[in-house]
């Protein structure tokens, strides 16, 4: 009844009825954001620890800090739009090891830089394309193609490696995971920055986001609008398998050797970044400034935590609480929280 | 012939013994459709009452309502004379009330026995199942409708659908039911299994069972029951002894004297044929469909539900697929294999089931609108909202949906509105041909009235336009020439002079006229 009043200003128009585009107010809704929520925990986070410790805001301090979400933050941004058409990946994990792995081989048998760099990625990409083909060829569920690939990729990382490591790295490989674009400002952190605009413009500024959202919400009216799902959930399992390409060789490059058990548990705390960032873990809404706010808060739990020297079992409590109390809160938000109408 | 036979060794138990089960008054309403005002209802115990009418005439609500899913708005409900309150599911079972459904509501994981007591099983004093007991009494009453041969261990999922039917009379009979509803039991079944299920179901009649039998099938009607009552639009237009009773009498009940709607006048002016249509086949749903379609015409689909009306429509849509046959629009062969190849093509499809084919509930309207036009809207691939808001805009208000604002839910639009807002989305792609499936099925009178009205102006603007519609009315107010359809073929073409109600009803449902 109050929508309609506040609408009926424009109806007095000599052109009869005249829709409004919106009537919520942007600001308010903006406030009232699960995004807005996240800054909050940002600043709060920011505010407690540089009272803790007067190192904390150096500069240095920080970009050392950012790499504690870089290489998993640029495999959420493609995660978050996943999960946002109703799939999932599990596997990003192991396509990292097997990414590190291969470039590990190439580089003993003397392949340079570029080399090392284009096979990275092309494994990230032909094991996104895999599991794109069985999900959406072959109509099995993603959780469980997934979680077969997951396996099989670090088996064969395995399988290749034994218990051995590679170290052979050229030295300008180093730079990905090691260099400075300018003064703190890290390679990661400069490319992180980066990809989340590419893919902030992608998700929510083009027809291609619209239409993720829309198979998200309603595969079957989506379909039936002539959005080609099928298309665009290969073409969604592709990207992930590229940004987990491209994390496995900044990690290779940061690291400067390859272990099979490298980026281990990694697809955990990718999947939790994506949802604590808004991203609805049953499809269909999400941002991507949500992710990048979750990944900056992730990246400050964990720094904070090996700066109390937790070890690392607690730590992956830490992460499995998170993503629990992460999944359940937006459902309880969405249930009782303000109605969001975009 | 042979129904006649069967009518006249039931006529002498057409005594009028107490009735077992009446309902009085009973409405029922759901948010822009009255589903039922004010019906009755006598069922007698021994005997088999047909429950008959179009698809929407309240049938199956009424069901629901017996057995305690639904609550009516009003009216009274009495079991062996005296007054109930079915408040829940629970409730109508314990007072011996049993629905058979077309999909028989059974467990496919437990056993034939523990389907057979699933809720009322046999205890021992430990209050454990009982297995023992409840295998020897499944074996009893199996045993008591000729049903020796299904084993009380075999697992549900391993049974045929004619099997199933036996497991959940069987059910009914270890509960002692005395009210049996059957909600179109025939439909899965092949000739054999419906001679075995009227031999059950003359079974419990000599038992003293009451039952309603729900069918579109006039020969099972006649073969089987004693008495009928005819549904139109959620009232009660008749009842009665079967024998004795003509087919036409009962078809004339079902349609209405008149058609009651006003449907928008308008003059055909049949332009050029858009879309030709030869030998369609699918593997199981639909065989040899073929028709031409003209710039300027409604064509008009009748059938009973299960026709395979939807399908073939599907098909044209690119989203079911097919064995052979040709589509050809405006001279140009067509073999959409995806709907968005349809839509390229210029064929759009307003789905039956609009909240899940139809509109994306939790998106604005705006966007449901402009989902198959971004192409249009957009900048080089960049979304542009301010277009995409002139679009909606534009076409919604041509069809003059109700809504706050354009960023509203569609899924927070009424019935009416939801589905002005696909008609809109399809408008907006400038089609050639547009499918409309069930225009109007749930949708309130009003917004009825706008989609026939806009119809008529599609049609004038030269759109050639096909309606899929189980009403008869809007059938026959709103078609230039009228398809009938029957298990996956086409009957009969009829034109507008041609058709009544009563020969779109026989034609559908196989019988001579």
């Amino acid at each position: 009844m109050t929508l309609v009043a506040s609408a009926a200003p424009q109806t007095t128009s000599s052109q009869g009825r005249r829709l409004p585009d919106r009537l919520d107010k942007p600001f308010r809704s903006a406030l009232l954001s699960w995004e807005m929520l996240l800054v909050l925990i940002v600043v709060a986070i920011f505010v407690v620890n540089s009272f803790a410790s007067p190192y904390f805001l150096d500069p240095w301090s920080l970009s050392d800090l950012s790499f504690n979400f870089t290489e998993k933050g640029l495999i959420a941004l493609a995660m978050a739009l996943l999960i946002i058409s109703g799939e999932i990946d599990l596997s990003v994990a192991a396509i990292m090891a097997l990414g590190s792995t291969l470039m590990g081989m190439a580089a003993e048998a003397g392949i340079a830089t570029p080399g090392l760099v284009a096979i990275g990625i092309g494994t990230g990409l032909a094991c996104g394309a895999f599991n794109g083909v069985l999900v959406t060829k072959l109509g099995l569920p993603s959780i469980v193609v997934t979680i077969g690939t997951m396996s099989l990729f670090r088996g064969l990382a395995f399988i290749i490696l034994g218990d051995q490591a590679y170290k052979n790295y050229p030295a300008d490989f180093a730079f990905f995971g090691q260099g400075y674009v300018a003064w703190v400002f890290s390679f990661e952190l400069v490319l992180f920055v980066v990809a989340a605009l590419v893919f902030w413009f992608l998700l929510h500024r083009t027809n291609f986001g619209r239409r993720v959202f829309t198979i998200g919400n309603n595969p079957i009216a989506a379909q039936f609008s002539g959005v080609r799902v099928e298309r665009i959930k290969f073409v969604l399992f592709c990207l992930t398998g590229l940004m987990a390409g491209i994390a496995s060789v900044l990690i290779t490059s940061r690291l400067g050797s390859t272990r099979p058990s490298i980026a281990q548990g990694y697809e955990l705390e990718v999947i939790t970044m994506a949802v604590l960032g808004g991203v609805s873990i049953l499809g269909g809404s999400g941002s991507i400034l949500g992710v990048v706010l979750a990944a900056v808060i992730m990246g400050l739990v964990t720094f904070g935590l090996g700066l109390l020297n937790v070890p690392g079992i607690v730590m992956s409590i830490v992460i499995g609480v998170l993503l629990i109390s992460v999944i359940a809160l937006p459902i309880l938000w969405n249930r009782y929280g303000p109605r969001k109408a975009f | 012939m042979n129904a006649q036979a069967s009518i006249s060794a039931a006529a002498p138990a057409v005594a009028d013994p107490a009735p077992r089960l009446v309902l009085d008054g009973i409405a029922k309403s759901f948010p822009g459709v009255r589903a039922l005002k004010s019906v009755g209802l006598k069922l007698y115990p021994g005997q088999v009452t047909a429950l008959i009418g179009e698809n929407g005439a309240g049938k199956s609500t009424l069901v629901k309502i017996l057995t305690g899913i639904y609550q009516p708005d009003a009216g009274t409900i009495s079991v062996g004379g005296e007054a109930v309150t079915l408040g829940s599911a629970h409730r109508a079972f314990e007072l011996g009330i049993t629905a058979i459904h077309q999909e028989t509501v059974l467990f496919d994981e437990l056993s034939v026995a523990e389907n057979i007591f699933l809720g009322h099983a046999p205890r021992n004093r430990w209050g454990m199942l009982d297995w023992r007991q409840m295998r020897a009494r499944a074996r009893e009453v199996l045993g008591r409708m000729h049903a020796g041969h299904l084993d009380p261990d075999t697992r549900l999922k391993d049974l045929g659908i004619a099997n199933k039917h036996l497991v959940a009379v069987a059910r009914a009979l270890s509960i002692d039911a005395s009210v049996v509803i059957m909600d179109e039991p025939t439909a899965a079944l092949s000739a054999k299994e419906i001679e075995e299920l009227y031999e059950l179901i003359e079974l419990l009649k000599a038992q003293g069972k009451t039952i309603l039998f729900i069918s579109h099938k006039f020969d099972e009607i006649y073969r089987i029951a004693d008495r009928y009552t005819v549904f139109r639009d959620g009232e009660m237009v008749g009842e009665g002894v079967l024998a004795g009773t003509p087919q036409s009498t009962i078809v004339r009940m079902m349609v209405g004297r008149a058609v009651d709607q006003i449907f928008p006048e308008r003059t055909p002016r049949l332009g050029a044929p858009v879309l030709s249509v030869q030998g369609l086949s699918h593997p199981t749903e639909f065989e040899d469909i073929g028709f031409e379609l003209h710039q300027g015409e409604i064509l008009g689909f009748y059938g009973l539900v299960g026709a395979g009306r939807s399908e073939v429509m599907q098909a044209l849509f690119g989203t079911t697929p097919t064995s052979g046959g040709t589509i050809t629009l405006e001279g140009k062969r067509l073999t959409p294999r995806s709907a968005a190849e349809a839509i390229e093509a210029g064929i759009v499809y307003v789905p039956e089931e609009r909240g899940r084919q139809g509109i994306v509930a939790d998106m604005p309207i705006f966007k449901n609108v402009s989902l198959p036009s971004l192409k249009r809207t957009s900048r080089s691939g960049v979304l542009q909202l301010k277009n995409e808001f002139d679009l909606a805009r534009t076409y919604t208000e041509r069809l003059d949906l109700r809504a706050a604002s354009l960023s509203q839910n569609a899924g927070n639009l009424s019935g009416g509105n939801q589905q002005k807002v696909v008609i809109a989305k399809w408008l907006a792609t400038k089609p050639k041909v547009i499918i409309l499936d069930e225009p109007t099925k749930g949708i309130d009178i009003g917004s009825k009235a706008a989609v026939h009205a806009f119809m008529a102006e599609l049609v004038a603007e030269g759109l050639a336009v096909i309606m899929v519609s189980s009403e008869i009315p809007e059938v026959m107010g709103m078609s230039d020439r009228v398809v009938v359809m029957r298990e996956g073929r086409m009957v009969k073409t009829f034109t507008r002079e041609e058709c009544s109600a009563e020969s779109l009803v026989q034609t559908a449902a196989g019988i001579a006229a």
